[in-house]
């Protein structure tokens, strides 16, 4: 009796929206006010910025195209972090896992010339998942057995891939005669067709940028991702594990089999990272091509809520933020890229490490009008006697 | 002879100058590390402690307001910090990670607009650099061997960050073992609830560990740009404040073991520089890049367990909720 549903009194319940919808948007305003502050700071109006920003970003097409070719990093980058995530794992190694996946693409370019490109595209995105998936392998591995923290390792294995990657640049593959630590340029044949070029073959004209086929990719790893995490027995287990650990092993769950399961797919996801930078745009294999990918691809994943949806949404986002931004320097003499780095660090940081700032506050007010709700409720129903 | 002492005397003292931002940094990870609070952001503390001391220098012509300036922006930061994981629960890595992108940013943008030369300070004038400490009777002693060099080499001309970071080593050992707050501080790493339970308050005790953090990795970013450097460039730690982090590891977060690491990690620095293209008898040319990443994977041989065993504090990385 004293415990009835909602009673007169009880605290309403908190919509579902607000958590997954109204918080994030908070949160991001928060950061872009605080990023507003410092283009104050250093001297410019952050409303005109902030429209120049956005018309760069998605104001015509050639722009829409470099927008959405940063995108698909951010969705590889972001989906990888996320299955982690999902299985209770914390991966900051998606730098050096999207640098090796490069270097499996670029080797499997490399050595097929004059192969026909769809041919090569599947062989480069299967050698950038066995790479990226390998570097991943280590560091999981030392956790499911030896209860290494997967968040130090991946930390020392992003230093260590960095290292082993100059000295493959500077001493092994580098172009004979060159001086600049790069493969050579990778048969025109070979390269994954960009968008402008693939659209043309079905007579859509589209402005040239280095948005490319890797997109479809991404969007399709986006699906793959749904599909496994909550339509097989695989990602309903991984889950579990990211769950309640004890909870699984009580399950007949192998949490540590689980944990390489999902490190190897959130190594593979950051490996696809090269296809679209290798294969697609740079088509050669260039020193620290990821310029950040992998730290992006945690405030994506955070801000997605790990869900294929807000990933997209969210690595959406940070490719107008990266295009948008980088633009900024031609206009405003004061601004220059890290600018983006900045505003990716606030959202960083509110998204995600003080995603509970609001959420009393918020949740506190829906109570209330949900206990208001509910007494006109109780009062209708009890014919206002009540 | 002589030339083999003063090589080695050589390789120290480039030792010594690599170690101490790495040292700075490492034991102001162990102070909140041994608090329960993981702190990824030392790079990001570093970073923003090198820009504003050198900016503040660069300004005032006052490498102490500099100094001051650089512990300011450490502090705020770790504050930052500690709002997110002490007051509000956050995760502490991203957190961590937020404030290192947040400064990677930040710091380049503000030396773009404040100083318009492409992201770095103007370069220091020497009145605006922390001094080095000149010893007396170098001349005197400079006639006795071994002794002489060592003085002269070793000794004399070191920064007076140098000093205070030797003094601050000794007294964090002292503090950590020897007193009430130290006490505390390894408690409320081990178990929080215990501390809780003794009528202390977990998040004050946090908090001040955190205040030391911040401390500390603005010296170490004030050193870099003002005493070693002369002035702050683009991504000036360029990663030291990660190997300030695998070092606490590496020294099983204890003074002594983390000093060694850093002098281990520095000198296998100081050593890389030496050995660039040098012929190594049987072996041949060692990668410079091989060298580089060696404290990375040490690191990860011993968390792995292969290597002796480190064990962090039992509650670091997880925030402290009362129970009700």
């Amino acid at each position: 009796m004293l415990l009835s549903g909602s009673g007169k009194g009880q605290p309403g319940a908190v919509p579902g929206w607000v958590g997954y919808a109204l918080l994030p948007v908070l949160n991001l305003l928060a950061a872009f006010v605080l990023s507003g502050l410092v283009i104050l700071v250093i001297g410019e109006n952050p409303v005109d910025v902030l429209s120049l920003l956005l018309s760069e970003a998605l104001g015509y097409p050639e722009a829409i195209g470099y927008t959405l070719y940063y995108t698909t990093d951010y969705i590889f980058t972001g989906l990888a972090v996320a299955i982690a995530f999902h299985c209770g794992l914390f991966n900051i190694g998606g730098e050096g896992q999207a640098y090796l996946g490069g270097l499996g693409a670029g080797l499997v370019a490399l050595a097929l010339t004059g192969w026909p490109w769809p041919v090569v595209a599947v062989l480069a995105v299967v050698a950038s998942a066995l790479f990226g998936a390998a570097w991943a392998f280590i560091p999981a591995w030392l956790q499911a057995k030896r209860g290494s923290h997967i968040v130090i390792t991946t930390i020392m294995f992003n230093f260590i891939a960095a290292s082993i990657m100059t000295w493959l640049l500077v001493d092994v593959l580098i172009r004979p005669g060159s001086q600049s630590p790069e493969t050579r340029e990778f048969d025109p044949g070979v390269w994954l067709p960009s968008m402008d070029r693939a659209l043309g073959w079905f007579g859509i004209t589209i402005p040239a940028s280095p948005l490319n086929l890797s997109f479809l990719w991404a969007l399709a790893c986006c699906l793959l991702f749904h599909v496994f995490l909550r339509r097989t027995r695989w990602g309903y287990e991984l889950r579990t594990v990211g769950r309640n650990e004890r909870a699984a092993v009580y399950a007949g769950i192998s949490p540590s089999r689980n944990i390489i399961v999902a490190m190897l797919i959130s190594g593979a996801l950051a490996g696809f990272v090269g296809v679209n930078e290798i294969l697609g745009v740079q088509h050669r294999v260039i020193l620290n091509f990821t310029g950040g990918v992998g730290f992006v691809g945690i405030a994506v994943a955070l801000m997605g809520r790990n869900h294929p949806v807000g990933i997209i949404l969210a690595a959406l986002l940070f490719g107008v933020l990266a295009q948008g931004g980088g633009q900024l320097s031609f206009e405003y003499p004061t601004i220059n890229r890290e600018l983006v780095m900045v505003i990716q660090g606030l959202v960083i940081l509110f998204a995600g490490a003080m995603e509970n700032l609001f959420k009393p506050q918020v949740e506190a007010l829906f109570r209330r009008r949900g206990t208001a709700a509910a007494d006109a409720a109780a009062d209708a129903a009890t014919g206002g006697r009540g | 002879m002589e030339d083999a002492l003063l090589l080695a005397l050589q390789l120290l003292g480039a030792t010594i100058r690599v170690a101490t931002p790495l040292v700075l940094a490492a034991f102001a990870g162990m102070y909140c590390e041994r608090a329960g609070v993981v702190d990824i952001g030392l790079e990001g503390k570093m970073l923003a402690g090198a820009f504003f001391s050198a900016a503040v220098a660069s300004a005032t012509l006052n490498p102490w307001l500099g100094l001051l300036a650089g512990i300011a922006a450490g502090v705020a930061l770790a504050l930052v910090h500690g709002f997110a994981c002490i007051t509000h629960n956050g995760n502490q890595v991203v957190s961590g990670m937020a404030i290192n992108i947040l400064v990677a940013g930040l710091a380049p943008t503000l030396a773009y607009a404040w100083f318009q030369q492409g992201g770095q300070t103007p370069l220091l004038p020497n009145q605006a650099r922390i001094p080095a400490v000149e010893l007396p009777g170098v001349e005197a002693l400079s006639g006795v061997p071994v002794l002489g060099p060592v003085y002269r080499e070793l000794l004399n001309g070191n920064n007076v960050l140098i000093w205070v970071t030797l003094v601050l080593v000794i007294a964090t050992h002292w503090v950590l073992y020897r007193t009430r707050f130290g006490l505390r501080l390894r408690a409320v790493g081990e178990n929080p609830a215990a501390v809780d339970t003794a009528g202390l308050s977990v998040a004050k005790l946090r908090y001040q560990a955190l205040l030391v953090t911040g401390v500390l990795t603005g010296m170490a970013g004030s050193y870099l740009s003002t005493g070693h450097g002369a002035g702050f460039v683009r991504d000036m730690t360029a990663g030291k404040g990660y190997l300030a982090l695998a070092a606490l590891i590496f020294g099983k977060w204890r003074p002594g073991p983390t000093l060694f690491a850093c002098l281990l990690f520095a000198f296998t620095d100081a050593v890389q520089v030496r050995l660039q293209g040098v012929v190594l008898p049987g072996i041949g040319v060692i990668p410079v890049q091989f060298i580089q990443m060696l404290p990375y994977v040490l690191t990860v041989l011993l968390l792995a367990g292969f290597v002796g065993k480190a064990i962090a504090p039992k509650a670091s990385g997880i925030p402290y909720v009362k129970e009700r």
